[in-house]
């Protein structure tokens, strides 16, 4: 088998790079040469660990010892000590901040694991098109127990302990909107997954119901027991093939084994599960417009109260959870409400899962604990700003958010929090901007994406969003005025105020969140007719540098207002003020010396 | 598949697979085997994933190492997919991200193989409960 029995893990991602690991494996390698072990310990550079922070890391398999902030200088004494006396070198390993103590070795580091994976817990484990494989991870177990072992009272008390609020974005609690829907008498009342996950960017649904279509089914069934209802549906996109064909046979095998159907584990309960179709409009993610869809009407919202707990699908008692606030359900069954509590903040329980994209080096989906601070996620488990460059701000709560910046790094994530700053957690899409990202640009794209998927219904949203998109546009082009920045904040407070559903309540967010935090930037738009990042074409001029300009006059031959100016072979030069932005000097130079800026 | 009849038949089957009873009785040992598992998620799939994990089946079968591979939702890394996880018998499983058909077939010889680590390993940055 394997000539090598020890293996050194430096981390290569670009946090620990910027700090030396390649020399750092350089100088192992160099060592294990010294010492005759270069063909029995092997030396390989790895991705980020998600602990930049103490960077340098270097990791040791197989013992698992894992060392912080190693230095090039200590490649010696690593191999001399380590790997050849098996001694760790103490001063290296991490040390507790609070108990002081040396930590060993990975297995007991679960600190260092910023993520903990409640919701994702069998995504990426299980095969998801395999029920056994979610039965030997404990699946259904929790259905057994409220069906063998708990009255619903008992079920639903045990959610309101948990703390578990709902990932779909307002946050509500989900044992007491599960107790509401119960209260509710009927002859039908319905479950129903609301899985239409229209954020853009968004997309840890789509990853929890392809990776673990069985727990979202399970919780459902569940849900139907606490609240009395022995049907429910899944509304899923119909652009989710994948998480459509996945839950489809999750459905047959459930069926088949009993789990779905009547008399469920030999109890009196009766539960089944059937897909719905949504066409993607982002509206039809608001329950009562999802519902309306599912009944086949338009996906327009309709005011609330009644609830959806007292007159929701046909007119029946209806219980709306999201995916993920699903998924979370059977863990809390089985190890109950007080290890749930014990994790996220006073306020905010558990996990919530996070699709973190933009301008970071490890773009992907993470699950972290509430009460994480947003630097801990964009600066170790993301790994930092691409390519060196500067934070600016992330932008959470999709369109609906808005967005932080560098003084809400240290922030605590919770409901709470992210509502006092001026965004909310929405469903979890996370999109980080750096120092390149116009933020007028990023609001004008938001409420672009609005206006498109507004339904029309009532006006403030339907004719608001519209003018504060125009705007928006007439700023990017250089033809705001600095009253415009007032009738922007009005008018976006007006929206919020007098729309119906919370896609109109929410639109202004992503425009006055950009403006409380960067009104320089506004500012430069209408009053120095600047885009500060050079993101707005329309406010760039055209400029010839001087260092590679060789007088070639090309590009004064092709203008056709004839605004530059020159001798042959000397620097040329643009005058703006008659510079129409044709862009024809910019073609015509062969030397890269016209540029936009 | 028959019905599941009561809580306590559940846990038999969950006992049998956990125990590794169903897969002995198809005549697997997964102590011994090599497992590898494949995101298979739609990011996964969108760079790449079936093909290599098309491949990685057909090319342990035909190196003659026995294996098990199998496919997984989402382990989070879209940007090193495709992603698989490695497990040898009797170590650590690594994850290794970026695995194109090439360098499917550099796991396979190097690691699988040889127990040598190669290129495009993704430290585990999760704790996942049980
Ligand atoms: C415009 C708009 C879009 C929404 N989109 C979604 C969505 O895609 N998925 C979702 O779960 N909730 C969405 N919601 C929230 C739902 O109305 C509802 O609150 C949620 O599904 C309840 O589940 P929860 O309590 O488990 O979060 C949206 C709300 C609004 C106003
Ligand atoms: S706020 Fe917008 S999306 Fe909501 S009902 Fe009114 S027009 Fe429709
Ligand atoms: S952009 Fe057009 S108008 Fe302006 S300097 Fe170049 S060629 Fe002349
Ligand atoms: S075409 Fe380019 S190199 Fe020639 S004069 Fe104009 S800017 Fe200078
Ligand atoms: S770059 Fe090394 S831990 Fe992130
Ligand atoms: S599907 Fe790519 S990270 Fe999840």
């Amino acid at each position: 088998m394997s000539k090598y029995s020890m293996h050194l893990l430096v981390c290569g991602g670009t946090g620990c790079k910027s700090q030396e690991s390649d020399i750092i494996a350089e100088k192992l390698k160099n060592e294990l040469l010294k010492q005759g072990l270069e063909e029995t310990v092997q030396v390989i550079m790895t991705g980020c660990f998600g602990f930049c922070e103490k960077g340098p890391i270097l990791k040791v398999m197989p013992d698992n010892t894992f060392y912080t902030q190693v230095k090039p200088e200590d490649a010696e004494e690593i191999v001399e000590e380590h790997v050849i006396k098996g001694r760790r070198v103490e001063r290296l390993l991490y040390t507790d901040p609070e108990t002081e103590a040396h930590v060993e070795d990975s297995k007991h580091m679960g600190f260092y694991k910023k993520q903990l994976r409640i919701a994702l817990r069998n995504c990426g484990v299980i095969d998801p098109e395999i029920i056994d494989e979610y039965i030997a991870r404990d699946g259904y177990s929790a259905l057994g127990e409220v069906l063998a072992n708990q009255t619903p009272e008992e079920t639903i008390e045990l959610m309101k302990a948990s703390g578990l609020r709902g990932r779909g974005g307002a946050g509500f609690p989900a044992g007491l909107k599960w107790d509401f829907a119960r209260k509710n008498e009927a002859d039908q009342k319905y479950v129903v997954c609301n899985a239409d996950e229209g954020d853009p960017g968004a997309f840890m649904d789509r990853s929890i119901l392809e990776g673990d279509p069985h727990s979202v089914l399970e919780a459902m069934a569940i849900v139907g027991r606490c609240i009395g209802a022995d049907m429910g549906y899944i509304y899923i996109r119909a652009e989710y093939p994948l998480a459509i064909a996945r839950l489809k046979t999750a459905i047959g095998q459930a069926r088949k084994y009993g789990l779905l159907g009547k008399d469920i584990l030999g109890s009196d309960f009766n539960f089944d599960v059937d897909l719905k179709y949504g066409a993607g409009a982002f509206v039809c993610g608001e329950e009562t417009a999802l519902i309306h869809s599912m009944e086949g009407e338009r996906g327009e919202p309709s005011l609330k109260p009644p609830f959806p707990a007292e007159s929701g699908y046909m007119g029946k008692p209806t219980n709306v959870n999201n995916v993920e606030t699903l998924a979370n359900v059977p863990v809390i069954i089985l190890k109950g409400a007080e290890w749930f509590s014990s994790i996220g903040t006073d306020t905010s329980k558990g996990t919530k899962v996070f699709a973190l994209a933009g301008k970071i080096n490890n773009v992907g989906l993470i699950e972290v604990p509430m009460g994480t601070t947003l630097r801990e996620v964009i600066f170790e488990i993301g790994g930092g700003i691409k390519d060196g460059k500067k934070f600016k701000a992330v932008q959470t709560g999709g369109p609906s958010g808005g967005c932080l910046t560098e003084k809400h790094l240290d922030m605590p994530i919770s409901y709470e929090n992210l509502v006092a700053n001026g965004s909310m957690m929405g469903s979890g899409g996370m999109i980080v901007l750096d120092e390149d990202d116009c933020m007028v640009s990023i609001a004008k794209f938001y409420l672009e994406f609005t206006v498109e998927e507004s339904c029309g219904k009532c006006a403030p949203c339907r004719i608001g969003n519209k003018r504060l998109l125009e705007l928006l546009e007439r700023i990017c082009e250089g033809k705001g005025e600095e009253s415009d920045l007032v009738r922007l904040r009005n008018l976006g407070e007006v929206i919020k105020d007098t729309s119906l559903c919370g896609l109109g309540q929410s639109s202004p967010n992503p425009v006055l969140s950009t403006m409380d935090n960067f009104y320089d930037e506004y500012l430069a738009h209408v009053v120095d007719k600047k885009c500060p990042s050079g993101v707005c074409t329309d406010l760039l001029e055209y400029f010839i540098v001087e260092e590679n300009c060789i007088g070639c006059t090309a590009c004064a031959r092709a203008c056709p207002v004839g605004c530059i100016s020159g001798e042959r072979k000397e620097p040329h030069l643009i005058n703006p003020d008659t510079c129409i932005k044709c862009g024809a000097c910019m073609e015509k130079c062969k030397f890269d010396a016209v540029i936009l800026k | 598949m028959s019905k599941i009849k009561s809580l306590a038949d559940l846990k038999k089957i969950r006992d049998e697979k956990v125990s590794g009873l169903q897969s002995r009785e198809r005549g697997e040992d997964a102590e011994n085997l090599v497992q590898v598992k494949v995101a298979m998620a739609t990011c996964g799939i969108a760079s790449g994933a079936k093909e290599t994990m098309e491949f990685i089946a057909e090319a342990l079968e035909k190196r003659g190492v026995d294996a098990v591979v199998t496919q997984v939702g989402c382990m989070g890394y879209c940007y090193a997919e495709p992603t698989i996880e490695v497990k040898l018998p009797g170590s650590e499983s690594v994850v290794f991200g970026g695995v194109n058909i090439e360098k499917a077939d550099e796991i396979i010889e190097k690691y699988i193989k040889g127990g040598e680590l190669v290129d495009g390993i993704i430290p585990v940055n999760y704790e996942t409960i049980d």
